[in-house]
């Protein structure tokens, strides 16, 4: 397999072709923040937290759905960088209501996490304190989309890992939201499996398991890797 | 600066449910270091019936959720050099904004009527009038520093506190950072 | 079909039109339609029945003739006379014109426009050459103008490598808004290894007040077909389709009608005009996201998907429909190529400024004399499409700026009018080209205001995917009715740029990327109005009702801290 050679952040690294420029980073042990990227997933490229600056490229480019290639000259924390992601998660806390305190996930979650790691101690911008409901119709799980990011890992993994595409997203733009079937209880969806999947890979407390408290959640963040290796394997015969 | 160039020091407590002040009790022996740095001239603790002037640093609990709380953010801004938004609710509103999704009618017609019988449960004209939205501190008046938490675990305060007295800017480390 | 059937088809309608003593045309787009176009048809068509009238008489609905403010518009072709077009035509009125034609005695010249109409006689016609000139729903009509001439030449006459070159050779860009090379991105379609390669052609135009690909699309649709089949010969594609904006029913029928026209005619088909090439063309019509115009966007949504972007690269030409290199070009650039092709690129390149060839549509709109529909070279100035073709500001008010590229684009004030409209100059002065959309602007529009309407318009469209365009487009939003409501603080301002910066920079696609724009080029030429707007809570043009604000501190605190009410997220 051939061989790319690149600088990031000064440093020569090389990666194999085809790699996209996140994967790259992170074989160094470089630290780049993402939210919707997922490894065993298909990449969405929404979050725009893994934005990073390649040379003779007039914005910023999201390093998880950017192929690397041979010369280029890589940026991941600039200040500017670094500025636009705390901008970002600034605003996925304003646009839904994030009450961390009463949260499942607290403690375990992907955007908090995030959040503490970028330094961002408040909020500028106004909340948007949208009124959102919660699906507590099935019977081992729950969604609630006052933690929804719309990273849409629940859309990806339902569909290209159970195949069953029974969540998929609803509306446009802030509206946006999550649905099961054509919008129906997830109780009562006649395609969902129950597998639990969309729950594992939930980066937020918007879905999980019913019966959790505070800061129960927590997610099995090996659970995805191990399906799919296992799958490739057929490691579930022995 | 107070007598003996020590810091005047006041906590606020506005719409929060004092937790974070319970949190700042649980400072425990080092509230005694910090009477020993400070003094504390306002707060739940004192016996301070106005906020003073002159006041070097000002720890603010809760968001601003009332006409009483909109008038002492902009008192104690006045009248503080360093205002500290102390706790999720006064980082972000936290659990006091749950009820920005409502109108206020809607949000007070509940307590209204739910009372025993056909008493309601509390008396609205006694208490302040509520603001269209709960509102984190920073949205109404600027604010030095932020302690994220819910509450505030006493280490976290300590740090800042920490900060505070050397006169630095709040600086918490990721792990100190994360909100609830 | 082959060539010598084309010709004869041209000969057969020519002679037919020779042998009507007067054709009466009724302009049957959108605007005019509106504007009470059917009955005037309905009216003249009975009357020339009444009469006996029909066999030397003819009245035709025909496609846009530009001034469309000033529908409904009838044409009157009469053998050996000049064409005199009437304004404002009312049933009645297109009888009495009728009569007087059948009696002899010139029409009523009440509300005839004058053969020297600036707004008529200062363009030049290419892409509408035939609009208001043929009925759009014959083909007929459409090949006795030419039609098919240039497909037929290049099937015949040229190789795929020629037509790009032509096209390459002519410096057509982009219409869409994009300005790339159209030449380049066919010799890239052409290139991109593939067994199977699509069309499309865009037709999702969604910018308000822009129509012009509309227009095109009703009043001359084949112009649209022959340019996608010339695009599949050049690039190797058999398959086209073309993307109409759901909004746009009567485009849609058109199309339509045209496609099914031209396939019985073996003008698209198996074996167009007796060559080896065959070309088949699909519509599909959109469901109201003005994100389908982006082009990844549109494919998605080809393809029966969420009409969502995704990143680029792999470009189109690459990776496009089903995995496929395909080729987009908005309507008007694939209209344009039937002229490039039959005249030659030279010829085309010989039109318009230095570095944008050929002329360019726009819709002017707004607070102008005449709003409509103009075609005029590249590099023509501001100043002489709103003075001299749209006949000024109406009113005796002053012009105070025009937004072009609609919220993607940004606007031009009184200062630059004299900016030649191309695709270098505009992104000079800080806006774009864009698709055509010319909204003019008089002193009684509030810039700030303008801005505002703009954001909420992207907020709205915004598809969701990436978080800085979905919640950053609505902060942006709040920010700016907080400046028009008055409750704005320059912290807030500061906030609104360093946002449209965000935007601008990291969202994924078009959509995002340029919406800050309208805020952005607002701000480098209105900054007073908006810190006008903030610190004294005065709207100079007198559009924004300012909050109340009671008096005291408090008072004051808390409309900065609430801002302004009444906004659903």
């Amino acid at each position: 397999m051939s061989v790319v050679t690149l600088t990031i952040d000064d440093e020569l690294v090389s990666g194999r072709h085809g790699e996209t420029l996140l994967q790259v980073i992170r074989e160094h042990g470089m630290e780049l923040p993402t939210l919707c990227h997922m490894e065993g997933l298909s990449e969405r490229g929404g979050c725009r937290l893994c934005i990073v600056e390649v040379e003779g490229s007039l914005r910023p480019v999201p390093a998880c759905s950017t192929v690397a290639q041979e010369g280029m000259v890589v940026r991941t924390a600039t200040d500017r960088l670094i500025r636009y992601r705390r901008m970002i998660v600034e605003l996925l806390f304003a646009e839904r209501n994030h009450y961390c305190a009463v949260c499942v996930s607290a403690g375990n979650c992907e955007l908090q996490t995030v959040a503490a790691t970028l330094g961002v101690d408040h909020v500028r911008y106004e909340y948007l304190s949208p009124r959102l409901t919660m699906d507590l119709s099935h019977e081992r799980f729950g969604i609630d989309h006052n933690r929804c990011i719309l990273c849409t890992r629940c859309v990806r993994v339902c569909d290209e890992v159970e195949g069953v595409h029974t969540w998929d997203v609803s509306c446009r733009g802030v509206r946006s939201r999550v649905i099961a079937d054509l919008n129906h209880p997830w109780g009562r969806s006649e395609t969902c499996t129950s597998c639990g999947k969309c729950v594992q890979v939930c980066p937020t407390g918007a879905l999980f398991a019913k019966g959790a408290a505070v800061g129960e959640m927590v997610k099995d963040a090996g659970m995805l890797t191990r399906v799919i290796e296992g799958r490739d394997k057929k490691g579930w015969n022995e | 600066m107070g007598r003996k160039g020590r810091i005047r020091f006041a906590t606020v407590w506005l719409g929060g449910c004092s937790g974070c002040h319970m949190s700042f009790l649980d400072l425990d022996e080092r509230l005694v270091e910090l009477a020993g740095l400070a003094d504390m001239v306002y707060g739940p603790f004192m016996d301070a019936k106005e906020f003073p002037r002159k006041v070097d640093v000002t720890l603010v609990e809760g968001a601003v959720t009332n006409r009483a709380n909109l008038a002492m953010a902009l008192m104690l801004r006045e009248r503080s050099r360093i205002v500290v938004s102390l706790g999720d609710c006064a980082v972000t509103g936290n659990v006091t904004s749950l009820r920005n999704q409502f109108p206020v009618a809607d949000v007070l017609a509940t307590f209204l009527s739910c009372g025993e019988g056909s008493v309601p449960a509390m008396d609205y004209d006694a208490v302040p009038e509520l603001l269209p939205r709960a509102l984190p501190l920073h949205q109404v008046i600027a604010v030095d520093g932020f302690l994220p938490g819910c509450p505030p675990e006493p280490e976290r305060i300590w740090t800042a506190i920490g900060c505070l007295l050397r006169g630095e800017p709040v600086e918490l480390g990721p792990e100190q950072l994360t909100f609830g | 079909m082959n060539r010598a059937d084309l010709r004869h088809m041209a000969e057969a309608e020519r002679e037919r039109q020779e042998r009507l003593r007067c054709r009466i045309m009724v302009c049957a787009g959108t605007p005019c339609l509106t504007a009470g176009a059917l009955s005037i048809l309905d009216s003249l068509r009975e009357a020339l029945d009444e009469s006996r009238l029909a066999v030397e008489i003819e009245a035709v609905a025909c496609g846009c003739m530009g001034p469309c403010s000033r529908g409904p518009l009838v044409k009157v072709r009469q053998q050996g006379k000049k064409e005199i077009i009437f304004e404002r035509v009312t049933p009645d009125l297109a009888r009495q014109i009728l009569f007087s034609l059948v009696k002899g005695r010139r029409p009523p010249t009440v509300s005839a426009l004058p053969h020297d109409f600036p707004f008529l006689a200062r363009q030049m016609k290419v892409v509408l050459a035939n609009s208001g000139s043929i009925d759009p729903e014959r083909v007929e009509e459409y090949v006795a103008a030419g039609g098919y001439g240039a497909l037929a030449h290049a099937l015949h006459e040229m190789t795929p490598e020629d037509v790009c070159r032509e096209v390459s050779v002519s410096g057509l860009r982009g219409r869409g808004g994009g300005g790339y090379p159209t030449g380049v991105k066919w010799n890239l379609a052409r290139k991109a290894p593939g067994e199977r390669k699509y069309v499309v052609a865009n037709g999702d135009e969604g910018d308000p007040g822009a129509y012009m690909d509309r227009s095109v699309m009703e009043s001359d649709p084949h112009r649209i077909l022959e340019g996608m089949a010339l695009a599949g010969y050049a690039i190797g594609a058999e398959q086209g389709f073309i993307y109409v904006r759901g909004e746009y029913s009567l485009a849609g029928r058109r199309l339509e009608a045209a496609i099914r026209a031209a396939e019985r005619t073996g003008l698209l088909g198996s074996r167009v005009l007796g060559s080896n090439f065959n070309f088949r063309i699909d519509i599909r019509t959109g469901a109201g996201a003005f994100v389908c115009g982006e082009e990844t966007s549109l494919m998605a949504s080809i393809m029966g998907r969420r009409g969502q972007p995704r990143q680029r690269p792999p470009y189109p030409a690459q990776r496009g429909l089903w995995g496929c290199p395909t080729l987009i070009n908005n309507v008007e650039t694939l209209a344009t190529v039937p002229a490039i092709i039959g005249k030659g690129g030279k010829w085309y390149a010989g039109i318009g400024s230095a570095a944008s060839k050929g002329t360019k549509v726009y819709a002017l709109a707004g607070q102008v004399a005449i709003a409509g529909l103009i075609e005029v070279p590249m590099g023509t100035t501001l100043r002489e499409v709103v003075f001299a073709i749209g006949g000024g500001i109406p009113g005796g008010k002053r012009f105070k700026a025009a937004q072009s590229g609609g919220p993607s684009g940004g606007c031009i004030p009184a200062g630059e009018l004299d900016t030649p409209l191309d695709y270098e100059s505009m992104q000079r002065i800080g806006t774009i080209m864009g698709s055509g959309g010319l909204i003019i602007m008089d002193e009684t529009s509030c810039m700030p205001d303008v801005a505002s309407f703009f954001l909420d318009f992207c907020r709205d469209e915004s598809c969701g995917k990436c978080s800085p365009c979905r919640v950053g487009t609505v902060e942006m939003h709040r920010l700016l009715r907080r400046i028009t409501g008055g409750a704005a603080t320059m912290d807030d301002l500061a906030k609104l740029e360093e946002l449209c910066e965000l935007v601008g920079a990291a969202s994924l696609c078009g959509l995002g990327m340029t919406a800050p724009n309208p805020v952005l080029s607002t701000l480098r030429y209105f900054r007073d109005e908006y810190v006008e707007h903030i610190s004294r809570h005065r709207c100079a043009a007198g559009v924004c009702s300012m909050a109340e604000v009671p008096a005291g501190p408090e008072q004051e605190a808390l409309v900065h801290a609430t801002g302004v009410a009444g906004e659903e997220a």
